[in-house]
């Protein structure tokens, strides 16, 4: 029972529905040299895995696996490390059960 | 529509947003409520558990058609440690009542079912359309809202704030403050399917009963937080949720939690075999009875999670977001009536009728706690269930050990643990924060 086999967030999230906006992403991470604490938190807090460290040391989002649940709004709004708004109407992800 | 004006705009169509929206158009008000999603429901995320009184002030015969999944006659409670659960079951056959008082449901179903209900009521529900900001007239009064349909703004005499907790139309305006990390948990569930028969034989049910099992201990490393599981007619939400400020601090991976909660030796054989269709993550408002921001202003009312109404030591969230909604809808609506104005002085009907109902009351009763959890959660999350596990395992195995010596080990593991004062102190404050 203790070999544990992690399972892949991207295999989580591959159940979901989602209608991405293509180009219009609704969170966007502000330009930094070195990303804060906060900023630095979310590539390991966020629960769909939407930020991630570059190779040159930035932390980058790519939101279209995005649950909306607003963590990294929590987390990063207040000191402008991220820029948050909703999806247009419509697009984003779709929870079949919720 | 941009000439059309309506009473009242209701801004999100979940459980807040639709009873707002029920009590005003079944009173005869023009109401337009706008939900961002696909349909009402596909946006919302909860455990979940409904709770019939609140739902019966609203569709009183709600158990002709909502989509119920089952009505619960068992709840345990357990602690949890790495290989063991030290448990409390609470079984009653008294739940088989003729009107059940909680029930399980799946909120995309659930909500489309009210959503219908408003429907039927009168409102007009526009889907697929996001609130983007409140309008405001030069007196500082809210007239409507803009939405991302071509600009447009549609006016009214009120607008009723239902976005959730991580609503942006308020905080944008300054209406409240932006959620606080330690004043909200992040929550990640999986659904679980598995055939009804399955389900019924492992946790001992017979046609629609249910149970639930609410986990805290070790599952949530430290962190304050606690695991669920929830049987559906043929399905299992299962999920664990953390305060945000503990997840920062930690730099714990949530699914990394929820799947080693999975693997749990006591909750494995539970799920064994299931297929997961869906991955959803959710903000919990925490911070309980301080965290409550202003509840209403110049043509504005907030209820529900945007309100942070959600007590969070009985789990209890959505009952107080339909309450909280019927009531603001009713307050509005008497003050059509009355031909008044949606300010301040008369929407505060709205929180008069709140501060008397056991949403306000059960939230100030336990105002402490968030903080006591929060400050002490490696305590009451670790070092107590590992505790109380191996007092247990001590009390139940049988080794030749003489049982004084193991109860003198069991009182020196707490004492060791947490000192004599520690001990007294927890369960002073734990006691006077219950208060």
């Amino acid at each position: 029972m203790k070999t544990a086999i992690a399972e892949r967030i991207e295999d989580k999230l591959y159940q979901n529905r989602y209608l991405v906006d293509a180009g219009r992403p609704h969170i966007t991470v502000r330009p930094h040299r070195s990303p804060s604490l906060n900023l630095l938190a979310l590539t390991r807090v966020c629960p769909a895995k939407c930020y991630e460290l570059n190779e040159t040391g930035q932390v980058e989002v790519t939101a279209d696996g995005c649950m909306e649940c607003g963590t990294c709004r929590v987390l990063c709004e207040a000191n402008g490390d991220v820029e948050w708004s909703y999806p247009r109407g419509g697009f984003g992800v779709l929870f079949k059960f919720g | 529509m941009t000439k059309e004006k309506f009473d009242a705009i209701v801004v999100g169509a979940g459980m807040s947003g639709n009873a707002a929206a029920y009590a005003m158009a079944s009173r005869g008000l023009k109401v337009l409520q706008l939900e961002r999603g696909e349909y009402p429901g596909s946006k919302n995320v909860q455990g979940a558990i409904m709770y019939a009184n609140m739902l019966e002030a609203i569709i009183p015969d709600f158990r002709n058609d909502a989509p119920l999944e089952r009505h619960l006659v068992e709840q345990r409670f357990w602690i949890m440690d790495d290989t063991s659960h030290t448990g409390m079951h609470y079984r009653s056959d008294d739940f088989n009542e003729v009107t059940p008082n909680r029930y399980t449901i799946i909120r995309a179903q659930f909500d489309k079912w009210l959503s219908r209900k408003v429907c039927e009521a009168g409102g007009t529900v526009l889907c697929e359309t996001t609130a983007t900001g409140l309008e405001w007239d030069s007196a500082g009064k809210a007239i409507g809202v803009r939405t991302d349909r071509a600009g447009d703004v549609v006016l009214a005499d009120v607008v009723v704030l239902a976005e959730g907790v991580n609503g942006l139309l308020g905080t944008r305006a300054g209406l409240r403050e932006m959620p606080k990390s330690k004043n909200v948990a992040l929550a990640v569930k999986e659904l679980h399917f598995l055939p009804e028969e399955v389900i019924a034989e492992r946790f001992g049910l017979t046609g629609d009963e249910g149970c639930v099992i609410e986990a805290g201990g070790t599952i949530s490393r430290g962190m304050a937080g606690l695991g669920f599981l929830y049987t559906n007619k043929e399905s299992i939400s299962l999920g664990i949720g953390c305060l945000i400020s503990n997840f920062a601090e930690t730099m714990e991976r949530p699914y990394a939690l929820l799947d080693a909660f999975k693997r749990h030796p006591s909750i494995q054989p539970l799920i064994a075999g299931s297929e997961v269709k869906e991955y959803a993550a959710h903000l919990i408002p925490e911070g309980g009875f301080n965290a409550i921001p202003r509840l209403c202003g110049n043509g504005w009312v907030v209820v529900g999670d945007a309100a942070q109404l959600n007590n969070a030591v009985h789990r209890e969230g959505s009952n107080l977001a339909m309450a909280s909604g019927r009531m603001a809808g009713e307050a509005i609506s008497i003050i059509k009536s009355r031909g008044g104005v949606m300010d301040k002085a008369s929407l505060s009907l709205y929180k008069t009728m709140l501060d008397k109902s056991f949403v306000v009351e059960d939230l100030s009763k336990q105002k402490d706690m968030p903080s006591l959890l929060h400050t002490n959660s490696p305590n009451f999350f670790t070092t107590y269930p590992q505790l109380i596990s191996h007092a247990a395992q001590n009390f139940v195995r049988v080794d030749g050990t003489p049982k004084i010596e193991r109860e003198i080990a069991t009182t020196a593991a707490f004492l060791r643990a947490r000192s004599r004062w520690g001990l007294v102190s927890d369960a002073v404050r734990l006691a006077s924060a219950w208060r």
